[in-house]
């Protein structure tokens, strides 16, 4: 049974390390739904999350052929535990005068905040899980949504673990 | 038989020449980093971006350099002498074109785990991403057919990432590791104090298996009726082949070994079935499909073994043992997974034998199916048969030759007609199935044994991927004895389109192939050639006799095919058995 994935991989931050990671997903036919790289709690090490897509047999090849390269230190399936999982999205949304009100009811319902405002256009910015995310979106785009930037998922495993 | 190959110094006397804390440049600390490493051998080709390492090497007598006259060859050398020694080869070529020439011969070692140390010079720092001349994103393009590679920015990580790499190459699964120093790098110079220490985190092969698994594959071998070994290039390449013979012989377990397995296990032995999948035996092949308990050690389930994956091995419970836990499931699930080297797995598994004793019936089916359906061919007193030419040249030397091949139906004749006894004395490009592999490796093979008689078998195709190299045999005095055998045609092309593509043969004439006596002659290589058995004995002994490299052409018979023949698709006991049926 093919479902969601999401995978944290501890890796040495070291040029071209993104692409061996991107390139094994690549050429072993393995899909990526978003992956993040930011700085971990180590220095010298960045934290990746990768969401994928597959049954649990593509997840198992997976974590093995990504502990084949060097420069991947831990795999982590972040999923398979109860997680916190988050995504940023700024959305730059056509707004006259008029219609300011109505769009700042729908961004506080959300607990979203406006970070931007010009003459035509406001730009929100929403954090959550990517359900949210979506729902948001949906709810703007009767306005027209003039460009959308969403950073992909960054997650962590809830408690001590 | 002897190379004239001078011998090199003892590495302790070199150590305590090189070890010295000195200010040095990149191109020195690289070469004095090999020789720390142990390299007695390297193969190379200059260019602009390793002028400094060439210029160092002027001079520099503490390995051997072998300039060849291709990149490709210069790899394929390198990859022959790790097969034939169990040590890191290593090759040197230069930027952009250079780099590209390796990209052949570095996905053929990664693709039949062979240890290779490569080194590109690239252009200086300031120019990369520039796309200055002769620059080529070589980490880039090689990344999905190394086990890991550099690309050196400073001078100062030299030391540490040449002592990375030969690690990384020869440990765990084994594989081809690139570094890539920019030509300020190599001219760039530094302190140079040798340090032995590895600081891998991300890096742990697992060497020793679980214990309890080791249990359950025990408890398994007790209940088996018909077990069978699948065993691979992992058994060689971990130095267990002798641990294996101790487990098959103690065991009792009749055993089948992969291409690159083949000299694992003695070949004359009654309990080896010969080689399985789609040139395989109907002994091997008949016996996976009937199996109760396969085996496998150190082999992944390639599909020209497995044949069609949804049939393989249908009865049979499944042991895996492999380094590399990624082979583990990959192809065929395991019920018995064990992760770790073949060769400690085998000791401990030999530490407390146990027989198949329920297998009696088994063994005795496999000694009549052996009896009864040996590999065969029709000979022929008017043409020369291939599998002849192979049978006489294991008969005259007593299986003791080291052999590497090419591509092709030649491969699968000396496959199944040259009997090894011994591990590293096989070498063949498994994996990616490289024309041009079979003569330069010969010559990497002969660096690493110069005592040894070395044959490389060649169809006339392959013959012309790197013929080149025939200057490196002759300047060098390298005595491998080089087989053409010569059907005039792409043979296994052939053969494909007779049986699978309705005799449509599209495109695989060689009619304007060089004639090869006179090719070897042109490089000052001695050449012969035989159209019938008479005159194959003479060349054959002729080529014996004399020191130095000869070039023995057979022409044989156009139409042969190799059987048996798995055709994809199929299951492995679907055997086309052509002329032995």
């Amino acid at each position: 049974m093919t479902k969601s994935h999401t995978i944290a991989v501890l890796v040495n931050d070291q040029p071209g390390v993104l692409q061996r990671v991107s390139g094994l997903f690549g050429r072993r036919g393995f899909n990526i739904e978003s992956i993040t790289v930011g700085q971990s709690e180590e220095e010298g090490l960045s934290r990746m999350v990768i969401v994928t897509h597959g049954d649990d047999k593509t997840l198992e090849q997976i974590e093995k052929q990504l502990y084949k390269l060097i420069d991947v230190i831990k795999v982590i399936n972040l999923s398979s535990k109860p997680m916190v999982a988050r995504e940023l999205a700024l959305i730059k949304v056509k707004s006259e005068p008029s219609d300011r009100p109505e769009i700042m009811g729908l961004v506080e319902t959300f607990r979203a905040a406006v970070v931007d405002i010009g003459t035509h256009s406001l730009m929100v910015q929403v954090v959550g899980d990517t359900e949210k995310i979506d729902a948001m979106i949906e709810l703007l785009t009767p306005y027209g949504i003039r460009e959308l930037s969403r950073t992909g998922v960054t997650a962590m495993i809830r408690g001590n673990a | 038989m002897n190379a004239r190959i001078p011998e090199m110094r003892s590495t302790e006397e070199l150590r305590e020449k090189w070890m010295k804390p000195e200010v040095i440049t990149g191109s020195d600390i690289l070469l004095r980093s090999l020789v720390l490493e142990g390299v007695d051998c390297v193969f190379g080709y200059p260019g602009g971006a390793v002028l400094y390492i060439y210029d160092a090497l002027y001079g520099f007598n503490d390995f051997h350099h072998l300039l060849t006259r291709h990149e490709q060859g210069a790899i394929h050398a390198a990859d022959g002498y790790a097969r034939a020694s169990g040590k890191v080869g290593v090759c040197i070529a230069t930027s952009g074109p250079g780099a590209t020439n390796l990209v052949t011969g570095i996905a053929t070692a990664y693709m039949d785990s062979v240890p290779l140390v490569v080194i590109t010079g690239n252009v200086a720092t300031t120019l990369i991403g520039t796309d200055a001349f002769q620059e080529a994103d070589i980490t880039g393009i090689t990344m999905p057919i190394t086990k890991h590679s550099y690309l050196v920015r400073d001078v100062n990580d030299l030391p540490r990432v040449i002592h990375e790499a030969f690690h990384i190459a020869n440990t765990g699964r084994k594989g081809p590791v690139l570094i890539d120093i920019p030509k300020d790098v190599s001219a760039a110079k530094t302190l140079f104090n040798p340090s032995e220490s590895l600081n891998l985190r991300g890096y742990n092969p697992t060497v020793q298996p679980n214990r309890l698994q080791l249990d359950k594959l025990q408890a398994a071998i007790r209940e088996a009726e018909r077990p069978v070994i699948l065993a691979g290039g992992g058994v060689i390449y971990s130095g267990g082949h002798e641990a294996l013979y101790e487990f098959v012989t103690s065991s009792g377990i009749p055993i089948t070994t992969t291409l690159l397995g083949l000299g694992a296990f003695p070949s004359g032995h009654e309990l080896w079935m010969g080689m399985p999948g789609m040139h395989g035996t109907f002994t091997a092949n008949h016996g996976i499909q009937e199996a109760d308990l396969l085996i496998n050690i150190g082999a992944r389930f390639d599909d020209r073994v497995t044949g069609a994956l949804g049939g393989f091995a249908p009865k049979a419970k499944i042991v895996h043992i492999d380094i590399d836990p990624a082979e583990i499931g990959k192809n065929v699930p395991a019920d018995i997974p064990i992760v770790g080297d073949a060769k400690t797995v085998l000791e401990l598994l030999n530490q407390t034998p146990v027989y198949a004793e329920k297998a009696d019936a088994w063994r005795q089916t496999i000694q009549a199916r052996k009896q009864e359906k040996p590999l065969k061919y029709i000979d022929s007193d008017t043409e020369l048969k291939p599998q002849w030419v192979i049978e006489h040249l294991n008969e005259t030397t007593h299986g003791q030759a080291i052999v590497t091949t090419d591509v092709g139906q030649h491969q699968m004749w000396a496959a199944q007609y040259y009997k090894f006894n011994q591990p590293r004395s096989w070498i063949t490009s498994g994996g990616l199935g490289t024309m041009g592999f079979g003569f330069p490796s010969a010559i990497g093979a002969q660096m690493a044994h110069p005592e040894r008689l070395v044959i490389s078998i060649n169809g006339d195709g392959g013959m012309q991927m790197c013929s080149q190299e025939l200057a490196i045999c002759a300047i060098n005095k390298i005595p491998v004895k080089i087989v053409v055998i010569n059907n005039q045609v792409l043979g296994m092309v052939r053969q494909w389109q007779e049986l699978i593509y309705e005799n449509r043969y599209s495109h695989i004439d060689l009619a304007g192939s060089p004639d090869f006596v006179k090719l070897a002659e042109a490089y000052g290589v001695k050449g012969l050639r035989a159209t019938n058995k008479e005159e194959a004995k003479n060349i054959w002994q002729e080529a014996l006799e004399t020191p130095g490299p000869v070039l023995v052409e057979f022409v044989v018979r156009k139409g042969e095919n190799v059987y048996p023949m798995v055709t994809q698709g199929s299951t492995i006991d679907q055997m086309l058995m052509g002329d032995s049926e």
